[in-house]
């Protein structure tokens, strides 16, 4: 299946990935309502070094997903390869927060859990991936790298 | 005929598990639990009004029907014979497996203590029923006296905060939660609850109980309208250890969540297997490995081969908004940080991330458990780096290739 990719290489830093997802994930239509004066809490987020390495970093879609092994409430599960949230299940205790191995199952701004679903809600392909200027962030099938 | 004796985390991986191997082959779940599709740690966010009944159902009915379990509810199995590869059950029945999971959880366990008998309302607080049967018990004018500063005593003072008027806790420890905080993690959590309500008598036992008072060693005497008995559990062994399989304080399990009885697998909070941390057999009874040890052994009784070696303490939990991760074990070298109220704690032994306590923020633990479950030698990452916080960016390039590059 397809799942979002990242190549350091081409990555600026320059966090559109972020105001995208969470503008995309915001059930607004227009971007400057949506996320004006407010913190946005994107699903995807940028790692930076001082040396001027960079990096996103969202959900993997691991094939066999510990967080969902890990969910106490039944919230987190697996539809057609993507890891999906169900927020009004989840109660909020951070065990797949406390499983992740990439830190990409964040806690959200209302007691539930918030993670990537690879924009399956939003039209199908990922809004990072469709608006990252470098085309460092990219929506395709691999094997294991 | 597969057969699974409990339906908690153990039993729905198992389904999981048997169902990778065998699509069809049919599935008989026996429970003592007249209702039993349900998360039972979820029964404190039930009586705080976080969840429902409803959405409290891990998998849905249909789930079960799709996947070919016949359930057989309250009812309770008896007798395993391992020779025979028969369950007697409490209705009378027997039933026969080519292959048995034994998921039969704990129990509450209750100390014998002077003038129990004689208290007006007690409960213990593990099943939908006994939370169901607490909240009933409950009117704005309680005052509820909670035996027990673990995580079910203290997740149970949370559940009920709002349904009663007073809460004191008693507990023979000197600290909260101290089977997985050390004494700072402890003193927030305690003192979060405090802000709370939550009244606490550490360091102290009942000494005995008459009808609504309870006595303490210290001579503190207590007045309460309703007991809750949250001191420990004991895990269900009888069935494996009348039929001869071994079992120390749990159920012994391989790698592979076999018993040493053919045929009979075991997973769950009932069971002994291997901890990946200190590497040896343990209790973990803890969610995620109830799942992956159930998982691990449904694919073994349908004819697969697997392992399950990445067992582990880990823990994660929120007391009136304040949140915690703890992993691992604490013997080793400690990396302390405390910063904007938030508490972290990082022991290293050996060469390894041996074990983290988180108080407060707790963002992107899972990169530090990982690091203890793969117990991945710290000199192959930047360990200077992520002690500061979790993030991808101290391990090597070519891990980071492997994490964010490719299938995982």
């Amino acid at each position: 299946m397809k799942r979002v990719y990242v190549n350091e290489k081409w990555c600026l830093g320059c966090h559109l990935c972020e105001y995208y997802c969470a503008f995309a994930n915001s059930g607004k239509s227009d971007m400057v309502k949506a996320l004006k004066g407010v913190t946005v809490h994107p699903n995807i987020k940028i790692e930076e070094a001082p040396n001027g390495i960079s990096f996103a970093v969202a959900c993997r879609h691991c094939k066999e997903p510990i967080c969902v092994r890990s969910c106490i409430s039944g919230a987190l599960s697996v539809t057609d390869g993507v890891v999906t949230i169900d927020e009004s299940k989840c109660v909020g205790c951070y065990t797949c927060v406390a499983s992740c191995p990439y830190g990409a199952v964040l806690p959200g701004e209302h007691g539930a859990v918030q993670k990537c679903e690879l924009c399956t809600q939003n039209g199908g392909v990922p809004s990072c991936v469709e608006h990252c200027p470098n085309k460092a962030i990219v929506f395709e099938e691999r094997g294991r790298a | 005929m597969y057969v699974i004796i409990g339906g908690s985390a153990a039993a729905i991986g198992c389904i999981d598990g048997i169902r990778q191997v065998d699509k069809h082959g049919a599935i008989t779940l026996v429970t003592d639990e007249a209702k039993f599709n349900y998360s039972r740690p979820l029964i404190s966010y039930l009586l705080e009004g976080k969840t429902t009944e409803e959405k409290m159902c891990y998998r849905s009915d249909e789930w079960f029907l799709q996947n070919n379990v016949n359930i057989i509810s309250g009812v309770k199995a008896q007798k395993l014979d391992a020779k025979a590869k028969t369950i007697a059950l409490s209705n009378g029945d027997t039933l026969p497996y080519d292959n048995v999971l034994i998921a039969t959880g704990s129990r509450p366990f209750v100390p014998p203590t002077q003038g129990y008998d004689t208290v007006l309302q007690k409960h213990t607080f593990m099943t939908l029923e006994s939370a169901k049967a607490l909240a009933a018990s409950l009117n704005k004018d309680s005052r509820v006296l909670i035996v027990g500063a673990g995580l079910t005593g203290v997740k149970c003072a949370e559940g009920i905060r709002s349904l009663c008027k007073e809460i004191t806790i008693v507990d023979l420890a000197p600290r909260v939660l101290p089977a997985v905080l050390d004494e700072k993690g402890s003193a927030m959590v305690q003192k979060r609850m405090e802000d709370n309500g939550v009244k606490f008598y550490l360091g102290d036992l009942v000494e005995k109980f008459d009808k609504t008072t309870a006595t303490l060693k210290s001579g503190t005497v207590l007045d309460f309208d309703v007991l809750v008995m949250a001191v420990g559990v004991r895990p269900n062994t009888q069935l494996v250890s009348d039929a001869g399989g071994e079992v120390n304080r749990g159920i012994i399990i391989d790698n592979a969540c076999r018993t040493t009885l053919p045929f009979v697998y075991s997973a769950g909070d009932c069971t002994e297997g291997y901890d990946a941390v200190s590497g040896e057999k343990r209790m973990l009874p803890l969610w995620p490995n109830a799942m992956l040890q159930g998982e691990t052994a449904g694919h073994n009784m349908a004819g697969g081969n697997a392992d399950f070696t990445q067992g582990m303490a880990i823990n994660a939990s929120g007391v009136f908004g304040l949140h915690m991760v703890t992993a691992g074990s604490y013997d080793g070298e400690s990396y302390v940080e405390e910063k904007d109220g938030s508490y972290k704690r990082l022991i290293t032994a050996d060469g390894v991330l041996k074990g983290v306590i988180m108080v407060g923020d707790v963002a992107r633990a899972g990169i530090y458990t990982s690091l203890i479950r793969k117990r991945k030698p710290l000199s192959e990452i930047d360990f200077e780096l992520i002690k500061e916080s979790p993030q991808l960016m101290a391990f090597s390039k070519g891990d980071r290739a492997k994490q964010l590059g490719g299938e995982v």
